[in-house]
């Protein structure tokens, strides 16, 4: 397995296939590891791990925090409310100051797309991307590639459905580009207004008809609808979302038995999937966060220099 | 009597006579002369240059007053004369405005004082550049402004630019409108396509830009007044300015170096240097608007010259101002990439930047003819030369074609006959 070589994680487009494989071998150790009694390991101790919240967020936050302080990192976060970005200190300034107290790494989610790359350029610490805009979430793909292979092995020729707000949506962005590398065949659905034509140009399908694309799913993954979307107009109303993209309980009645269902959370219960089935048995929801610490881990070990590992016996 | 220069051995190109001949040009009393006019003679050997008549920009901010950390009327007016460009027309500014006679009159007052080209002034279209009501465009045009433009702010209410146009037809004056549907594009900061949809940023589409294009062209039609729009992007955009000048509509365009070279593909860097208004477009759009220049749909080409601080331009892409500096960097982009790759011929390309600007804004340049004011631009046609930010005499640095290689710039710019900016000794001021 190759050495790490890059200083920072940006986007899974223009991510190596090897590179990929490696961040989600060393995640399968690691998951091993988060199975002990003690849950921590000495592979960056003495370092410094930021975390530059410019945007709410509490699940990638707390993931990304426990995951540096497994590998015993110093961690510090900063939240837009409690930061100089309130007294108007520029994206720029800020990380500068992070850098100058040395920080190791920068871990960005920020509301503009290109945030990250933005800092990656400025900066000599490792800048990891926590989410930009609508642009990508690189750990959110890793982590749900992750959880696929885990249940289904082998993902070419599986076929994913993401269903929802592509068009704002950077888990679907990552997803799609991991997927593909990955040799799986992708459809799209949702109201045209959310999921435009222009994405057949990415090589995956685009759908506007849910019913007829559930029968031959592998994987379902859900998007979350956005409320405050609404004042744009994309779509009338949630109760007619529910109506046309839903996942109710009929539909699943549809689907393959084992299907997986998916969710990059925070979950609208009743909107984008009926209740009981965010928490029925093909739900793969919690092990998606329980494997988002493990590929964390393995992101910040990689940046820091740590050996790719690959543990016994490898299952994929 | 002043002295008297002699051109010598020059390539003389005057677009508006159709001149194309190896010969000399003299100048004295600041004007153009076909023959030795007699006196003292510095003679200028210019061996393998071109002499033209002195460039015209007709989108340039000055960013005086109140925006002078970003450029004023004197470095912008050096930027100016060290592009090749004797003469600019300069947006209304916006701190604040040019909306009044009065500012008007502060602006002309500073030009005078500190201005190394002539600089033609524009008044706003709408008091405040809001788009409400209309600006005072009639006392403006009788302090001299060439045209009338809320420049960025398109008016998006279709009655006031009606208005707007029928009053400025009273003097003559074309409304300059940068064509923008401001609903079909909130928040937009990227051409909407498959790069934005790639990189999931908010789109600005072709249709922003072509609905406003297609109401212009009506408006003014209905008005029978002259509408400009400026730096047009889309080939949709060439394809309704074609059909409204076959319809005999008063409609004019103008396209930028940038448009004609860069596509939104480079906004995959998210370096803000990208972010232009209108945005970067597709390599169908580039294709469109070059054959729009050959076929004589685009009138006009301008660097819209928009200098920012770096630090204001050293933000995440959708926090950064729009805009781009061009005046030192048009005349190389426009040789390399439409003259020497054969889309214009010289002459064709002068009329762009010359006879076809001075026609359009009633300026009394453009031209080599006996007797004219004797702004004169000399290039330099083979000379190969790299764009370094270090070297700009604008006070700002946001190009987008920074490590260029270029093959041709202006090496000598002269106003009303005297040297003002040579490229071995840079700018000269009056003695």
């Amino acid at each position: 397995m190759s050495e790490w070589q890059k200083k920072d994680l940006l986007e899974i487009r223009g991510m190596e296939l090897s590179e990929l494989l490696t961040i989600l071998d060393t995640a399968r150790a690691f998951k091993d590891i988060l199975q002990r009694p003690i849950k921590k390991v000495p592979s960056l101790r003495g370092k410094t791990v930021v975390n530059l919240f410019i945007e709410p967020s509490t699940r990638t936050r707390i993931s990304f925090e426990l995951a540096a302080m497994r590998l015993s990192a110093d961690v510090v976060g900063i939240q837009k409310e409690a930061s100089s970005f309130r007294k108007g200190e520029t994206l720029r300034d800020t990380a500068l100051n992070l850098q100058a107290m040395n920080a190791d790494f920068i871990i960005l989610r920020h509301s503009a797309a290109g945030a990250a790359h933005f800092l990656a350029r400025e900066l000599d610490a490792s800048v990891i991307n926590a989410g930009d805009g609508a642009h990508e979430h690189p750990s959110q793909a890793l982590l749900d590639v992750f959880t696929m292979r885990e249940k289904l092995g082998d993902l070419r020729g599986k076929k994913v459905l993401i269903i929802g707000d592509i068009l704002y949506s950077r888990v679907a962005r990552s997803n799609i580009f991991a997927l593909q590398m990955l040799g799986a065949e992708v459809t799209l659905v949702g109201p045209s207004t959310l999921v435009p034509g222009v994405f057949r140009k990415l090589g995956v399908n685009v759908s506007y008809n849910l019913d007829p694309e559930l029968e031959a799913a592998d994987v379902i993954q859900l998007l979350r609808i956005q409320h405050e979307r609404q004042r744009e107009a994309l779509f009338p109303s949630l109760g007619e979302y529910t109506r046309l993209f839903g996942l109710t309980n009929e539909r699943f009645e549809r689907c393959q038995p084992d299907v997986l269902i998916m969710h990059p959370g925070p979950v609208n219960r009743g909107v984008e999937i009926a209740s009981e089935l965010a928490d029925g048995k093909n739900s793969v929801i919690m092990d998606q966060v329980t494997n988002g610490l493990a590929v964390r881990m393995s992101i910040l070990y990689l940046l820091g220099g740590g050996k790719p590992m690959i543990p016994e016996p490898a299952n994929v | 009597m002043s002295k008297v220069i002699q051109l010598k051995n020059s390539r003389v190109l005057d677009p508006l006579q159709q001149r194309d001949e190896v010969s000399d040009l003299w100048f004295a009393d600041g004007v153009v002369h076909e023959t030795n006019p007699g006196g003292d003679v510095e003679t200028i050997d210019c061996q393998g240059k071109w002499v033209c008549p002195g460039l015209i920009d007709t989108q340039v901010h000055l960013c005086e007053p109140g925006l002078t950390a970003k450029e004023n009327i004197e470095s912008g007016t050096t930027a100016a004369a060290a592009g090749g460009f004797t003469s600019v027309l300069a947006l209304p500014g916006n701190a604040p405005p040019a909306d009044d006679v009065n500012r008007i009159f502060w602006v002309q007052q500073r030009v005078q004082e500190t201005a190394k080209v002539n600089v033609f002034l524009t008044g706003c279209a709408s008091k405040g550049k809001e788009g409400k009501t209309l600006a005072p465009i009639g006392s403006m045009a009788q302090a001299g402004i060439v045209a009338v433009t809320d420049h960025q702010y398109c008016l998006q209410d279709n009655e006031l630019m009606r208005r707007a146009l029928e009053y400025s037809s009273m003097f003559n004056l074309p409304v300059m409108d940068r064509c923008r549907d401001l609903s079909l594009s909130t928040q937009g900061v990227m051409n909407e396509g498959y790069w934005s949809a790639l990189l999931g940023m908010r789109g600005w589409p072709a249709m922003a830009e072509e609905i406003i294009v297609e109401r212009d062209a009506l408006l003014a039609d209905n008005a029978n007044a002259r509408v400009h729009c400026m730096s047009i992007s889309t080939a949709g955009s060439v394809q309704l300015i074609e059909q409204a000048k076959k319809k005999g509509i008063q409609i004019t365009a103008s396209v930028t170096p940038h448009h004609l070279l860069l596509t939104d593909e480079v906004v995959q860097s998210f370096d803000t240097k990208f972010k232009v208004d209108p945005p970067l477009r597709t390599p169908d759009d580039v294709a469109a608007l070059r054959k729009g220049l050959r076929e004589g749909i685009i009138d006009v080409l301008a660097s819209d010259h928009h200098p920012h601080c770096s630090y204001e331009k050293e933000v995440e892409f959708d926090d950064a101002p729009f805009g781009v500096v061009g005046l030192e960097t048009a005349v190389g982009i426009y040789l390399t990439h439409l003259v020497h790759s054969g889309v214009l011929s010289p002459l064709e390309w002068l009329a762009l930047v010359t006879s076809n600007p001075a026609k359009l804004f009633q300026m009394d340049r453009g031209s080599l003819q006996s007797g004219a004011p004797a702004d004169v631009t000399v290039i330099d046609p083979e000379l190969v030369w790299k764009v370094t930010p270090e070297s700009f005499l604008s006070k700002s640095r946001n190009s987008p074609f920074i490590g260029e290689e270029l093959k041709g710039r202006a090496v000598r710019t002269f106003i009303a006959g005297r040297e003002r900016w040579n490229l071995e000794e840079g700018l000269k001021d009056d003695e």
